[in-house]
């Protein structure tokens, strides 16, 4: 058999498998359920938000276009002023708690010690664990008559006369508040800055030590450059969450007392849910859209940037 | 980075004391021990004690509270709070037979499968698509599905449940699990893509030249070697999806259709008094799952939590 007559023995493929090798036709049938999902669960509601935000809409009924009147009205309610001022305030005291804290924590962890690995593990719990429940489970630490604070305090210690009241007046309540977000946050931020931690060459360490740096220089000058694009994302993530955050407040004190720790989450569901008014509750949403986009945009550019500012040889 | 530091300070001593004689032998290791023993417990261990037990005594609490009675639940006079003197069963017993705890657990459960299993098929295609196939503005594709995550659902739920409203889903399980990729899947698409990006494209070619379609390389080529990543995503995405609250309390109005964050929150907590003991039992049996689930799997969670940050 010479080469001339030789035939191809592979069957022809269906005109089914010829068209799923067809190659557009492919990535238009792949991209399909990911796209499809995302424009008509949030592309589409997002859209439909800012709509929303101005109409009076209420649930069960059409609204109609009132223009800007639901972010007038807001400008003129104190709750929601206020929702706004303590939600920057929330926001800007726990990212910094959760940052100091949480570096120092991955700063520990990096050293050299026992049992690392089953540490890094327990450490993640109050990340993986429903957050509502460990915030019930801070409501319960919290309770007025029955804190274990207040008992070691006040029974065991004898510093105090009384019992804390954690969560009925408005300033106790929000630095209870606060403390919680800032225990759920360390985790995450630990175990992500280690992770950057681990990429730091530990030639770097010696080569400064050689040179007579100090251990405050070497944290200065070594690990605070190179950690800071890792830094930046994990700030940008945890700044966006800390400031939609809705599920600790909404456990712990549903906004109360008297709406001090409304955040504007928490006061955009209470008003859109289950008072019924969508169109007010999406105004207040809406109203975080330009936070969320400038702090992502400010995160990214000057934070973000200092990775090509000291060179790419270290990456 | 003592690690680095102890053969370094060991050099220098060592040349210190062969330069100034015996002056320094004596001081030297001394040092050496009180820097290597005491300052490490100060600077480094007890420090992590505190962390480690602040992170997990809100645990504690939750664990001990659950097995206490009434009586030592609400009396610290007389009892130690912090240990269970008498442990029962009865909180743990009331929830399960006198709430519908099993139905929710079912149904949080039954929305957490069937949001992964979606969330993961349709990223699987994105990824296979974005990474694989290569087309003009692919990597703009991928960069707008990831913007996608940082749309909080803080902002989206007010639409979205007139959306689920208008679909006819409010008040079922299919509006979660229809909601939820839309935090799911960015997630599991960038992670995936990442997996797809360490599979060498040669495997692929081979597959090719060989005359094996698109869809034949996906499924016997790329996707077993991705299974490490595949396991990676379906652990983030369960564990999400078991987490979830604000959708789940906008959409869901029914008793027996809520899911244990939720269901806990809304259905135990009624009037004034709270039965904290039932509370607490709810809020641990809610966080076993996860937590055992978890466990099986930290080094996958780990090094997703890690590598999405560090892509």
């Amino acid at each position: 058999m010479d080469a001339s007559t030789w035939v191809a023995k592979r069957p022809e493929p269906s005109a089914l498998a010829r068209l799923f090798d067809y190659k557009p036709f492919l990535i238009a049938v792949c991209l399909f359920p990911a796209v499809g999902l995302l424009v008509v669960f949030l592309t589409y509601p997002l859209g439909l938000g800012v709509y929303l935000a101005f109409t009076d809409t209420q649930i069960g009924g059409n609204g109609k276009w009132i223009g800007l009147l639901n972010f007038i009205d807001l400008m003129e309610d104190p709750i929601f002023l206020q929702s706004v001022w303590w939600t920057f305030v929330y926001t800007a005291i726990a990212t910094v708690g959760k940052f100091a804290l949480g570096l120092w924590l991955a700063l520990l962890l990096n050293d050299n010690i026992p049992f690392k690995s089953a540490i890094r593990a327990i450490i993640l719990l109050p990340y993986i664990v429903p957050t509502v429940l460990s915030a019930i489970a801070w409501w319960w630490i919290y309770d007025p008559q029955f804190s274990i604070i207040s008992y070691v305090v006040v029974d065991q210690l004898g510093l105090r006369e009384r019992y804390y009241d954690f969560l009925g007046e408005p300033w106790p309540a929000r630095w209870s508040l606060i403390v919680a977000n800032i225990w759920r946050g360390i985790p995450f931020v630990a175990i992500t800055l280690l992770a950057g931690l681990q990429t730091i060459s530990p030639s770097l360490y010696e080569a400064a030590m050689l040179d007579g740096a100090s251990g405050w220089q070497r944290f200065r000058r070594i690990t605070a450059p190179l950690l800071m694009p890792i830094l930046a994302i994990v700030m940008t993530f945890s700044v966006l969450f800390t400031f939609t955050d809705f599920q600790l407040v909404y456990a712990i004190t549903r906004g109360g007392p008297i709406n001090s720790t409304h955040l504007m989450a928490t006061l955009a569901f209470q008003r859109g849910i289950p008072a019924g008014q969508l169109g007010e509750g999406a105004a207040i949403a809406v109203a975080m859209i330009p936070f969320l986009v400038f702090a992502t945009l400010f995160s990214y550019y000057a934070l973000g940037n200092r990775k090509w500012q000291q060179g790419s040889d270290n990456d | 980075m003592t690690e680095a530091a102890k053969p370094l300070s060991s050099i220098n001593t060592r040349v210190d004391s062969e330069v100034q004689g015996g002056v320094t032998e004596a001081e030297g290791p001394q040092m050496m021990s009180w820097d290597s023993h005491t300052r490490r417990w100060v600077v480094v261990y007890i420090p992590l004690l505190i962390f480690l037990f602040v992170l997990l005594f809100p645990f504690y609490w939750m664990g001990v509270t659950t097995f206490k009675p009434d009586s030592e639940l609400l009396d610290f006079k007389n009892n130690n709070p912090f240990w269970v003197a008498n442990p029962t069963l009865a909180n743990i017993n009331k929830l399960i037979f006198e709430t519908d705890y099993t139905h929710w657990l079912v149904t949080t459960m039954f929305v957490a499968v069937g949001s992964t299993f979606l969330s993961i098929l349709a990223s699987v295609l994105a990824a296979y698509a974005i990474q694989r196939l290569r087309f003009k503005g692919s990597d703009y594709v991928g960069l707008a599905i990831y913007a996608a995550y940082l749309v909080p659902p803080s902002i989206l739920f007010i639409p979205l449940a007139q959306v689920v409203f208008e679909m006819g889903l409010y008040d079922t399980s299919f509006a979660l699990i229809l909601t939820y990729p839309t935090f799911l899947v960015p997630f599991c698409t960038w992670l995936l893509i990442g997996y797809f990006k360490s599979i060498p494209y040669e495997l692929e070619e081979c597959a090719l030249i060989d005359g094996a379609s698109r869809l034949q390389i996906l499924r016997r080529i790329t996707l077993p070697l991705a299974v490490p990543g595949l396991i990676s995503a379906g652990i983030f995405a369960f564990t999400l999806s078991w987490n979830e609250f604000i959708y789940a309390l906008a959409f869901i109005s029914s008793t027996e259709n809520k899911t244990v964050p939720v269901a806990i929150l809304t259905e135990l907590v009624s009037g004034d008094v709270y039965h904290w003991g039932a509370l607490m039992a709810g809020a641990l049996l809610g966080s076993l799952p996860v937590a055992i689930f978890y466990m099986f799997f930290v080094e996958y969670y780990v090094s997703s939590l890690t590598g999405a940050v560090k892509e």
